[in-house]
This record gives structure tokens, sequence and C-alpha cells, in this order.
């Protein structure tokens, strides 16, 4: 019964230090981060507005000009990301460059680049996917299964 | 459907307003995220998963289409427009094609984005190297 | 005779010394609070390597070498290295020791690998099993990203409460002497896991495990922590530290006066790194380039250096485990 005991202790002091550390912690200045997170977030979509409406200006389809967009949207994150400034971006506006499909483009750059001292296939051609393998993946599930699902009521 | 996109020409009020509209819904939606980040322990992998789940969700019952509509790209440059092109993509496909659509519909309609993010990915990957 | 004390603590019969110290950093520490004391600065953080993990190597291969030169001795003398860092299978150690061609431990203590291996030195030194040791620890700011963490160009934000893992490497020289200051007692730190598991939160998760290894020191050495001039702990920054600190509240002793962690003795305040070090270097390169002088000159006279490790990898904490940590503690005295 003794160790049984010392768990519970365990478990308890466990449970104070817990408390102890939320209290002490730092807590994330959530203001600053929404209001950055919104400003650079809605700029950055803006930014899409205007590829959007120059490739509709061209007289592409709406649906195609969505696509070139985040093509263009998605070279630019990319591009960034290689020049170095997207994470230090990323520091201030946190999911302000997460979200955009910019920071799906530096989630595939950035480890692609880091990786690419372990060579090309395991290093850029592995690594590339290691945030945006599982965002595809889910995506796909996410489709596939609501398209059934449509397929069978429709 | 009325698109103001199209009236292209001068920058008149209406051209104003949908950048407007795609910044303010664009800024709402990472707010969303930057509170999901701060608040919960949820890391920035798995907000960007379930932002394109939740965009395929909401696209499957008719909700995210509304928000398209209102902000353009704001709506569709974030990650949960990529969910809501690969179901919008996929519902297409099966009106179109039918059963084999389920399959098809939805890297049919992604098809640009993820070559893109391949192609410049592994170009800027081999010509640059990590600052740290 | 019994050179063992209490449960975890030894007390050595002849007390091994610190002959010379040796500290290499990187372009932001170099900048930092300690600019000025490192033996060597980089300009970069690959200094001509074509990686991070060649210039990790490189930084250890150049404290060791320069902390030797600097003892008077020459490799050849060295009886055995005691080293290691924080990357997988230490890779940076076993590279940087292939060039060095003497006898070598590699030990893996995570960030208190510092305080470890001059525990394991000053024992084999004590022990008649040598002349002369030396101890060695590297870390990496990159390397150790890229490894525990996500890439370095990932726009992600760091908490708060995250530390920034320093890029240096510190090399003690130890050898059976009289002149300088002296390696007098140790205590080993057992596991100490309070169930943090968010590995943004180090310093929180091993301030238990440092206030652990202290208190059983107190009580196997049977000296008060006012014995110490100062009580330095490895890198729990500024929240660890503020932990430690209550803990012993608890516990009814005020530390506060004479106790500091390296991991705040690093970085200044604008230099944008949040909590403070960490990283097998933070307590490296504090001992190295700052202590180890102050003790020499006889400013400081009596320290205890509890060096602090997180021990869990990137697997342990996706399969939701807990971090396990350890500290270690050395007294050093003039």
């Amino acid at each position: 019964m003794v160790s049984m005991d010392g768990k519970r202790e365990e478990q308890t002091f466990n449970e104070q230090y817990q408390r102890m550390v939320d209290e002490i912690k730092p807590k994330p200045t959530l203001m600053k981060n929404l209001i950055w997170a919104f400003f650079i977030g809605g700029l950055i979509c803006t930014i899409g507005q205007v590829f959007q409406n120059y490739f509709i200006g061209l007289s592409l389809t709406k649906k195609e000009a969505a696509a070139a967009t985040s093509a263009v949207m998605i070279f630019l994150g990319a591009f960034f990301t290689g020049l170095g400034v997207y994470d230090e971006l990323g520091q201030r506006a946190g999911a302000g460059s997460v979200v955009p499909i910019t920071g799906f483009a530096n989630s595939i750059v950035a480890p692609a680049m880091e990786f690419k001292r372990e060579g090309y296939v395991f290093g850029i051609g592995a690594k590339m996917f290691v945030i945006a393998g599982p965002v595809i993946v889910y995506g796909l599930i996410t489709a596939v299964v609501s398209g059934f699902i449509y397929w069978l009521l429709r | 459907m009325y698109c103001p996109c199209y009236s292209s020409g001068s920058i008149g009020g209406k051209e104003l307003q949908v950048y407007l509209m795609a910044f303010i819904v664009g800024g709402l939606i990472c707010i969303v995220g930057q509170l999901l980040m701060d608040l919960t322990p949820l890391t920035p992998a798995h907000i960007l998963v379930l932002f394109v789940v939740l965009g395929g969700v909401l696209s499957a019952l008719g909700l995210y289409q509304p928000l398209v509509d209102i902000g353009g790209a704001g709506a569709t440059v974030p990650l949960p427009g990529f969910g809501y092109s690969m179901v919008s993509g996929t519902f297409e496909e099966i009106d179109n094609a039918g059963f084999i659509g389920i399959f098809s519909g939805a890297l049919k309609s992604a098809a640009v984005g993820i070559t893109a993010a391949v192609i410049f990915g592994f170009t800027m990957a081999v010509l640059f190297n990590p600052k740290g | 005779m019994n050179k063992k004390r209490g449960q975890q603590s030894v007390v050595f019969s002849i007390p091994p010394i610190l002959k010379a110290t040796a500290a290499i950093a990187g372009p932001m520490e170099g900048e930092g609070l300690l600019a000025g004391y490192y033996d060597q600065v980089m300009e970069d953080d690959l200094a001509g390597y074509d990686n991070w993990e060649k210039c990790e190597s490189y930084m250890m291969e150049q404290a060791v070498t320069t902390a030797v030169k600097k003892s008077g001795h020459f490799m050849m003398d060295i009886d055995f290295l005691l080293a290691g860092d924080l990357l997988n299978q230490l890779i940076a150690t076993n590279f940087a020791m292939r060039s060095l061609g003497r006898p070598y431990l590699g030990l893996y203590g995570a960030c208190s690998t510092m305080a470890e291996s001059l525990m394991i030195g000053a024992m084999l030194l004590d022990g008649g099993f040598g002349n002369k040791v030396v101890a060695t620890v590297s870390s990496h700011h990159n390397t150790a990203e890229r490894q525990y963490r996500y890439p370095t160009e990932l726009g992600v934000q760091r908490p708060l409460v995250a530390q920034w893992t320093v890029t240096a490497a510190g090399a003690v020289v130890m050898e059976n002497g009289t002149d300088g200051p002296k390696v007098t007692a140790a205590t080993i730190g057992k596991i100490i896991d309070a169930g943090i598991k968010d590995p943004n939160t180090m310093g929180p998760a091993m301030a238990p495990a440092a206030v652990d290894t202290i208190w059983q020191h107190i009580q196997d050495i049977g000296r008060e922590p006012a014995y110490y001039d100062m009580i330095y702990t490895g890198d729990l920054g500024k929240v660890g530290k503020e932990l430690v600190i209550r803990l012993f509240r608890e516990k009814g002793i005020d530390i506060s006066r004479n106790y500091e962690d390296c991991g705040c003795m690093i970085y200044r305040e604008d230099q944008d790194i949040h909590s403070g070090a960490s990283g097998c270097a933070s307590s490296a390169a504090v001992l190295c380039a700052y202590l180890y002088p102050q003790l020499a000159a006889g400013k400081l006279k009596k320290i205890l250096f509890v060096g602090t490790g997180s021990l869990h990898s990137q697997t342990s904490y996706q399969q939701k485990e807990s971090i396990p940590c350890i500290a270690h503690a050395i007294a050093v005295e003039v």
C-alpha cells in the first residue's frame, strides 16, 4: 500500500505544481496577437483579392481565377520563406501568416530547404510534406467522405 | 449571382468594398486561428489540419459558400478555402460524372494549388538555404 | 574510505581542480550579457561549414583545444575526454572526438551534461584512474531546433515561456592538483517527472528536479544553502528560476539571495528570446566564460553548480509522455 500512497502523493504534487506553473507562466499577449493576426491575415487576403480581380479581368472564370490566385500566393509564400523573412513575419503575425495559403507554402518550403542537407530524395523530397502532408490527407478524407454522403443523398 | 469583381476598370466604391470585405473576412478567420493557438494546446500543424477539415465540412453543409460570396479571396486564400475548394469540387464532379467524382473531384480542384506548392517549394529549396 | 554521503552524494577526498576553461559562442550569444567573456565568438552560425551539425562539432573541438592550450598541457597529456551534446546519438560530439584522438566517454544528460561530465571527471581523478580529464559539451540553436521542434524557417510563434537554445561550446580541463578551484562534492540526481508535457515549458518541467537535487545535497552533505556564495542552475530560464525560489519557500528556505540561473545570464532582455537560454551550452558557457574566471580570481569562493536536463525526445512528446527531468550538482570551492 505504500507505493499506492506514494503514487497518490506524487499525483497531488503534480497537480499543485501544474497550478503553480500556470500561475507564473507568462500569458500570451492575446490582444496584441489578435490584432497582428487580423491585420496581417487580412492584408494577405487583400493581396489575394488584387490578383483574383486581375485574373478575372483577363476573362478567366471565377474558379480558374481562384486557382491562379492560389498559385501566385503559394509562389509568394515560398519565395519569402526562401528569402528567410516569412518566419520573422510569423513571429509577430502568428496565425495571420500561418492560416493563409502562403503559410501552407511556408510549411512546405521550410522543411524542404532545411533538410536539403540530407539529400534530394530523403531530404527535400520526403521532408517537404511533414506538415503539408497531413493537411492534404485530411482535406482529401473530408472531401471523399462528404462526397460519398452527397452521392448517397442525391 | 452578381459578382462585383467583373466591374473592372477604374477603382470604384464597389471594388474598394470587395477589398475591404476580403480584408475583414480573411482577418477574422486568422483571428479564430490565433485564438486556437493561444488558448488551446494545439500546435500550428494541428490548426492547419483542423482548418482544412472545418472548411470542407462547412462547405458540405452549404455554410462556407456564403462566406466566399461575401469575402472573396478573404475566404478562399485562408486554409479553410482549401477544404472548401476540395469539397465543392467533389460535389461538382459528382454532379457531372457520378460516383467516380467522389474520387476525382477533390484533387482536380486542388490540382493547381498542390502542383504549385510542390514545384515552387522544390525550386525555392534548391535555390535558397535556411538562415536559421 | 567511503566517499559516498547520504542517499545521492559524494565527497572527494583529494578534490580535483579545474585547471582551465574555454568557451566559444555564436554571434547572438557574443552580443549578449557575456559579450567579451568568450574565448571566441563566431561570425555566423555555420563558421564556414556546410551544415550546422558540422559547425557544432567544430565548436566543441575548438573549445577543447583552446582549454587544453590554456591549461599549459598538450592534447596527448589528456587521459580521458567526457563529452556530450543534445543531438541523437551524440553526433556533434562523436565527430568532434574523431579528430581529437583521445580516449572518450560519450554522455547524454541533455542540458545537464556539463555537470554530469565534471562530476564523473572528478570521480575518475579522485579515484586515481587518471591525471588529466577534459569535460566538454556543446549545443547549437539550429541543430536542436530542427531535431526537437520545427524547421527553423517555419513561421510559427514561439510562446513566451519558451527558451532559446544556446549556440556555444564549453570545455574544462580538470586535473589532480592544488592550485585552482576544487570540485569538493557532488550530488547525482534522480529522474523527477512533475507531469509537464509541453516541450515549450522545459524550465518549469526541470525546476522540481533542480529543487530535489539541491535539497538532497543539503541533506546528504549537511550544508545550508547559505554555505554557498551562489547556487547556479543550468537552464531553467526566468519562469523556472521563479519556480525554484517558490518551491524552496514552501520548504521554508529562502534562496532568492544567493541563487541565479545560467539561462538568465546569457541573453539581453532586448534580444527577444523570451524566457531565457537553454541547452547544454547554457550552463557550460556561463561556467567556462564567466564563473571560472571569477572563481580563479577569488571573487567567488563557493558555488553549487547544478546542471538541469529534460530528457524527452520528439517521439516521447508525440506519444504524449510527460518530460522526465534530472539535475546534477557539483560544489566548486576555492
